[in-house]
């Protein structure tokens, strides 16, 4: 089978020593979590880091912690458990919706959702979801701590705002009150990344909607808000034709390029018809009714 | 680098390259070769292997990653000459042919019944939803996890 | 346990009952044996250095950088082959193939070089320090358009070789008739069918290892092989080597369908690292290497046409274009090179038909295989059935009803077809009239038309499947001259003892593929010989002192017989080629 080229390992002990060896080594350093997306790349000598930096050991980065106006998720929380916990399942239910179609359960017994983001893949359904729900992001840096939204975070394919020398440790969830999500995805066959795929979340106040996310993964070089068609909704009440709209200019806006999984008129298709159905499971849970 | 593993119950300490994957530490460090390997992409399932008691792709996880932790393949079912209620289940239902994705889906379904003695077919197919079989079309192996649950219960009562 | 009945019953026949197989024992025990499993002393490792380009010539090829590289015992080239008379090897459908690209590469991921190597780890990492200098060519990836006349030549490496054309125009049935047929047709329909190109890929991939001992000039191969008699044949020619000195294991085999019937290039390259090093060689592919160039299945381009005439189908036209990729390396019977195609004929009474099927080399990899199935009768099988929804749509009339009104009678059996074929025995009207009834057609009709009156479509699909199961009697079916499934050797061994349970099976290992084989017992009782706790072993795995027969993949038993088809065309001896030491 295929090998990875050599490189050097070390085990990280805490978050700090990780962020130092990270500037002790270089840009030919990398971080390791689960190593699902990173050894594949390794094997196929597409990546070829001289020096890994293992950080499965920082169990303090490993949490959901309902935390009252927020949920807060440790970037080393492995896909299992974010589709195992009900506290999530409950405030974010979109969250449920993508890890049930993200990979297969032995892979995700070891992604971690800090892996998915850093990761940066336009196909990733984590970086939907959490763009979607309007998500900070926490990065540490030698010298201190930011914290940066969504909107920001993805530069370029395969690129994140998060520096050669910096961690992302946490992914904070505000919680604001009708709120209902919901994830779309088609796909080739079982596990594998979207032909398209859509995260969408309402939040409804006296039967209107006070504010939307809503983000297309595979559809564009990387994760794409549809930040048109966010505005389109609010303030407006849910209803079919407005989410049938809604999905029209997410469509619009999408930048699908054809490939392996499909040609442009077909993703784009999808990008209607899967925001216009995300809207509307969305909805229907921020009213507390589920659509079948 | 030296590394010390827990395999099979049993503590050992080698010394690899920090680049051996799990599955080459497993066959080629330690000569068990019930654990296979079939793809590049880590869809297979073949070198599945139980780490702290949940099935992981050991062509994707580092040997050196191990340190620290319980790895179990499927040389470790058998006890004391008695067959475990998943590998009797397989012989007993044709749960397979070549034998090839055998030992994967043996330890998926050893950690499935110890988390959910009671599985529906539903959650068999997830559970295995991350390996290939070439060969017998699922059914089988779905009716032959089934089977060890009905077993190991009905053991149990007996206990 | 096993459990037969011994006595018949109203409703039981003798030996119904239930056999449990013998290789679980191992095999849930992860104590099988496969090539990668297998550990020799002073093994060591191959690894294959493989085309980017589909289409390319090769200007030059430096190994030195790889030779340099800590634990690297060889780098093989074309060149170095060639001073043994080992560069290009035959196929199994009497073509050439390049162990290693010379002059050119012709498909994507074909061999270039291989490395030996102390471990696989370092004979991977030589590969990325091997430069090769490519100049690419325009390739032919459509085999439709493998015969334009702008089309790049593929196999200039072919004396005589104009074309793409892989082999001559193979035809069966009759085109006068075909054409009368079509003239007087009340119904014609015209199809054209893509039948793609898949891949058999089984969960554990190819790979060999090749052990010479330069004292005794005995090669032992360990492979897992779906044609090991054949592949001797080969390598005896490769090697120069007598054909009793060479000796296949075929130990567990991790599934095969048709992908390990033809000879590929590391398993050339492995056999001959191991003559010229004097150890073992193991090579063993990964999926890519495995997916890219090992023998692919099916790849048919069909146009068809279909006639009736009264209510009844009555001719059939193919022109199939076979893409083989770019050495022909398909795995066929010498008289059938595109299979069993002619059974396109399926299970009607046709007044006449005429097939007509093309091979073309495109910069695709080398084959095809018979995947899952006998030699193109699932092609033949798809297109006919294709066809006759096609002609019953344009007759408006029901699909099965077509069917019922054009089935060969079973009065009319045995049936010879216009295509040669002859079917022993049937009652295709009886099968298809039961198989409606389990299926209850008619009320599905029913459902269909309520929901198509509501706009909502369903579609009712019906398929008619006559097939030859396996491979047939040896005049007719072989591998290069070697004749299939014809026989076996019967060895008494007493005082083994039956052993019908789980306990761990040590050194038995008895050739096994796919197909659940050896498996159960052979139900195999003339009453006379019964002796008590008769136990049949199935030994598919080794050959060596026995010659002749092919083991073919899914459905058959192992086939071993004394074979009289032998070439006397041999390589040059082994003491008379040059050794080449590398490293």
């Amino acid at each position: 089978m295929q090998t990875p080229a050599p490189f050097e390992y070390e085990r990280a002990t805490s978050v700090d020593g990780a962020i130092a060896s990270l500037q002790e080594h270089g840009p030919e350093a990398r971080l390791i979590a689960g190593g699902h997306s990173l050894l594949p790349m390794m094997k196929l000598r597409l990546a070829n880091p001289e020096f890994l930096i293992d950080i499965n050991d920082l169990d303090e980065l490993s949490y959901i912690d309902d935390r009252m106006t927020e949920i807060r998720i440790g970037a080393l929380t492995r896909h299992t458990e974010l589709l195992e916990s009900d506290v999530l399942a409950r405030r974010f239910p979109v969250f449920r919706d993508a890890e049930e179609v993200i990979a297969d359960p032995v892979v995700r017994n070891r992604g971690t959702i800090g892996g998915s983001l850093c990761q940066a893949d336009a196909a990733e359904d984590l970086s939907a979801v959490c763009a979607a729900l309007k998500a900070n992001i926490v990065i540490k840096a030698p010298g201190g701590e930011r914290t940066i939204g969504m909107d920001g975070f993805y530069i370029g394919p395969f690129t994140t705002a998060v520096g050669a020398d910096e961690m992302l440790t946490e992914i904070q969830l505000p919680i604001r009150p009708g709120a209902g999500s919901a994830h779309e995805k088609v796909e080739r066959r079982a596990g594998d990344f979207a032909i398209a795929a859509v995260s969408a979340s309402l939040w409804l106040q006296g039967g209107t909607i006070a504010d939307a996310g809503i983000a297309l993964a595979a559809l564009g070089p990387t994760t794409i808000i549809a930040s048109r068609a966010e505005e389109l909704l609010k303030g407006k009440a849910p209803s079919e034709e407005l989410f049938a709209e809604a999905g029209q200019i997410a469509a619009e806006d999408s930048m699908p390029v054809p490939d392996g999984r499909g040609p442009v008129d077909y993703k784009r298709h999808l990008a209607g018809v899967l925001t216009t159905r995300a809207l509307l499971r969305a909805a229907a849970r921020a009213l507390q009714q589920e659509v079948h | 680098m030296e590394v010390t593993i827990t395999i099979n119950g049993e503590q050992v300490t080698r010394d690899v390259e920090p680049r051996q994957l799990l599955v080459h530490f497993i066959r080629d460090t330690e000569g068990l070769t019930g654990t296979h390997w079939g793809c590049d992409t880590s869809n297979c399932g073949a070198c599945v292997v139980l780490m702290d008691g949940k099935p992981i792709k050991s062509c994707t996880t580092l040997a050196a990653m191990c340190v620290g932790h319980e790895i179990r393949t499927v040389e470790s079912l058998e006890r004391h000459g008695q067959l475990d209620p998943v590998q009797l289940g397989f012989h007993e239902l044709h749960g397979l042919h070549c034998g090839f994705c055998t030992p994967g889906m043996l330890m998926t379904a050893r950690a499935l019944l110890d988390h959910n003695p009671n599985p529906t077919e539903h959650e068999i197919r997830t559970a295995i939803s991350g390996q290939i079989c070439r060969c017998t079309g699922y059914k089988n192996i779905v009716s032959a996890v089934r089977w060890a649950a009905e077993h190991e219960a009905a053991m149990k009562q007996e206990a | 346990m096993a459990t037969i009945e011994t006595t018949a019953t109203a409703d039981r026949p003798i030996g119904f009952g239930r056999l449990k197989r013998k290789e679980d024992a191992r095999f849930i025990r992860g104590q099988g044996t496969y090539l990668d499993d297998i550990r020799l002393p002073g093994m060591v490792h191959g690894a294959m250095l493989r085309s980017p380009y589909a289409h390319a010539k090769i200007l030059s090829i430096d190994t030195s950088r790889a030779l340099e590289h800590p634990g690297v015992a060889a780098v093989v080239t074309a060149k170095d082959l060639e001073t043994l008379g080992l560069a290009w090897m035959p196929t199994i459908s009497y073509d050439t193939q390049a162990v290693l690209a010379g002059d050119k590469v012709r498909f994507q991921g074909q061999e270039v070089a291989f490395v030996i190597a102390v471990d696989e780890y370092t004979a991977r990492d030589a590969l990325a320090l091997i430069d090769v200098e490519y100049e690419p060519l325009p390739a032919v990836v459509n085999a439709r358009k493998a015969l334009d006349p702008d089309a790049p030549l593929i196999r200039d490496d072919k004396d005589g070789q104009v074309d793409n054309l892989a082999s001559p125009l193979w035809e069966a049935g009759d085109e006068a008739a075909s054409d009368k047929a079509f003239a007087e047709a009340d119904t014609i329909v015209t199809r054209d069918i893509i039948y793609p190109r898949c891949h058999p890929a089984p969960l554990e991939t190819c790979g060999m290892i090749a052990d010479f001992n330069p004292k005794t000039g005995q090669l032992d191969i360990y492979n897992g092989n779906q044609a090991p008699n054949a592949h001797r044949t080969v390598y005896a020619h490769v090697a120069g080597l007598a054909e009793h000195m060479i000796r296949i294991r075929c130990n567990d085999i991790g599934g095969g369908f048709g992908n390990k019937v033809p000879v590929y290039p590391g398993y050339v390259c492995a056999i001959a690292g191991s003559i010229v090093a004097g150890v073992p060689v193991k090579w063993i592919e990964d999926r890519s290497e495995n997916l890219m160039s090992t023998g692919f299945a099916r790849d048919y381009v069909m146009h068809a046409e279909m006639c009736s005439k009264d209510g009844k189908i009555t001719g059939l036209r193919v022109d199939v274009i076979a893409d083989h990729g770019a050495f022909d390396s398909t795995a066929q019977p010498t008289k059938f090179p595109a299979g069993f195609f002619h059974i396109v004929c399926g299970s009607y009474d046709l007044d006449a038909a005429h097939v007509q099927v093309k091979a073309v080399y495109t910069n695709k990899a080398p084959g095809g295989v018979a995947y899952r199935c006998s030699f193109r009768i699932t092609e033949a099988v798809y297109l006919v059935e294709r066809m006759v929804d096609a002609l019953a749509l344009e007759m408006k009339v029901d699909p099965v009803g077509l069917r019922m009104q054009s089935f060969i009678k079973p009065e009319q059996f045995p049936y010879e077809t216009t295509t040669g074929w002859t079917y022993d025995s049937g009652n295709y009207a009886e099968t298809m009239r039961e198989a409606m009834r389990i299926a209850g057609y008619d009320e599905l009709r029913k459902e269909q038309a309520e929901k198509r009156a509501r706009g909502e479509l369903m579609g009712i699909g019906v398929s008619f499947f006559t097939e030859g199961v396996g491979a047939g009697p040896r005049k007719h079916m072989d591998i290069l001259g070697l004749a299939m499934n014809d026989g076996a050797d019967l060895r008494p061994d007493t005082g083994s003892g039956a052993r019908d349970d789980l306990r761990p099976d040590r050194g038995r290992g008895a050739g096994h593929s796919a197909r659940g084989r050896p498996g159960p017992p052979r139900r195999h009782r003339p009453d006379a010989l019964r002796p008590r706790n008769l136990r049949i072993e199935v030994d598919a795995g080794e050959r060596s002192r026995r010659s002749g027969g092919v083991k073919k993949g899914a459905r058959q038993g192992p086939s071993d017989r004394g074979n009289d088809a032998r070439d006397a065309r041999r390589g040059p001896r082994l003491g008379e080629r040059p050794l080449v030491r590398q490293g």
